[in-house]
């Protein structure tokens, strides 16, 4: 057994006190936004949640750039990983960019250069998870996965590039950015402690899953395994079987 | 045979079979002269905004009808496993990627060709100029090499005919945009200089698309 179950218990207990804290900073402690009001505290959320799903972008290119380089599955379990967090936190991102935009815009949605490549990266990052689940297993599937989280990465600044051009060439559609507010000393320290729970949770889960991942590959490992075993008629013992998983 | 002989006989291998059956172009043009015309009924068409909405509704036809030409284009590949046979043939991966996005770039142009002058014909917005054939050449060049790279990746999963409009249409965006703001600079009676942003950027994306899309192939199609 790898021995590292209490070490992550000790970060989940950790994780949940940090959290704690900033929920009470974020809702008890901060004051309010002069000119924004109570809803400026959305941005506590908002701002760490969105640069996590931007690093998540760069996360799955690394990991699907050096499994197509080096074929050792370790990093498209990782790719694989970030993909399925970075679904997650940029489905957060669209959501808790709409609750703030709702009362500063005036819009739940403006087609701002932002907005649109976090909403069109999504889309592509979704197209990563539906071409796992639909590609044969094993290596191919890896691969074309692979192939889709590079191609997202290079197409962000190129769509970004798009999306604020256009903009620009049909300013009449957005409702524009209202009043932007000035951070006290306290907003600063909120969102410095929201971002660290933050990042802390996001990389727990990250850790999670690529466990997980690792898991289902020994898994398969260990019953491709069996199946060969009982296929040469040999009694198969449980330990022969448990070894052969042990990769 | 040179470098292009072996991708000419690849994109010739698909022109021939298609100029025996016209499977491809048929359905390209009736599928994008279809949603011209489902369009019309959905959006309400006046003189003033029909410069605005009309090369965007042109394009979501060329794009839509894309898709369907490119699943095609992989789909015929794979059924009797010709891919294989392709794969056995003693040219590198690039030969095979360049001469399937020659034949789908071919056959997207042929169905341009015919679509263009029906749209201006039926939204009275007149894009037949030089600038709208140098901007849709641009795009369609971006589409086929984009879109063969997620095409021969699309046709080896299951429900491959959802796959490649997921995948590809997100990833397109930036060069739809492009074709439409440029085609409508210039439906408007604009000059080179209006579009000229419009068409760098695509300029970019078929470069980025065309060198990735080539690289990326090879692990598409590895064994």
């Amino acid at each position: 057994m790898r021995g590292t179950v209490p070490g992550r218990s000790i970060w989940l207990a950790a994780n949940a006190a940090l959290m704690a804290i900033t929920l009470w900073m974020i809702f008890i402690w901060v004051p309010t936004e002069a000119n924004l009001g109570v809803i400026q505290r959305a941005l506590y959320f908002h701002v760490p949640i969105a640069i996590i799903s931007l690093v998540a972008v760069v996360l799955v290119a690394i990991g699907s750039v050096t499994y197509l380089v080096t074929n050792r599955a370790r990093w498209d379990w990782f790719a694989h990983a970030s993909a399925e967090t970075g679904v997650l936190v940029g489905a957060l991102t669209l959501i808790t960019g709409s609750i703030w935009a709702r009362p500063i815009w005036n819009v739940w949605w403006t087609w701002d250069a932002k907005l649109t490549t976090t909403l069109i990266l999504w889309f592509i990052f979704v197209g990563y998870l539906m071409l796992r689940a639909y590609a044969p297993a094993g290596g191919q599937g890896a691969r074309l996965a692979a192939i889709v989280g590079i191609i997202g990465a290079i197409d962000a600044p190129i769509i970004y590039f798009a999306a604020d051009l256009w903009r620009t060439a049909h300013p009449g559609r957005i409702a524009g950015p209202g009043a932007e507010g000035s951070m006290t000393s306290e907003m600063g320290w909120t969102l410095l402690v929201s971002m660290i729970a933050i990042v802390s949770a996001y990389s727990y889960m990250l850790v999670e899953r690529y466990r997980v991942r690792r898991a289902e590959a020994a898994v398969e490992a260990l019953s491709r395994d069996a199946s060969l075993i009982s296929a040469r008629g040999a009694s198969a013992s449980r330990a022969d079987v448990l070894a052969a998983g042990r990769v | 045979m040179g470098v292009l002989g072996p991708i000419w006989a690849i994109a010739r291998k698909d022109l021939l079979l298609e100029f025996r059956n016209r499977d491809i172009v048929v359905s390209l043009l009736v599928f994008s002269l279809l949603v011209l015309v489902i369009f019309n009924f959905a959006v309400e068409l006046t003189p003033v905004n029909r410069f605005v909405v009309g090369p965007g509704i042109l394009w979501v036809a060329v794009a839509f009808a894309g898709v369907i030409g490119m699943n095609r284009a992989f789909i015929i590949e794979k059924d009797r496993d010709a891919l294989d046979g392709l794969m056995l043939a003693p040219v590198s991966r690039d030969t095979l990627f360049f001469g399937k996005a020659l034949g789908s770039l071919v056959f997207m142009l042929i169905a341009e060709a015919v679509l263009f002058p029906v749209f201006t014909v039926l939204f009275d917005v007149d894009i037949l100029r030089v600038e709208t054939a140098v901007i849709a050449a641009m795009a369609t060049f971006g589409f086929s090499a984009a879109g063969t790279a997620f095409a021969a990746m699309a046709v080896n999963t299951r429900s491959r005919e959802i796959m490649l409009p997921v995948l590809f249409l997100p990833v397109i965006s930036p060069l739809l945009i492009a074709a439409v703001e440029a085609t409508a600079r210039v439906a408007e009676g604009g000059s080179w200089s209006d579009a000229a942003q419009w068409i760098q950027l695509t300029a970019v994306f078929d470069i980025v698309f065309f060198v990735a899309a080539a690289v990326l192939f090879h692990f598409v199609l590895e064994d």
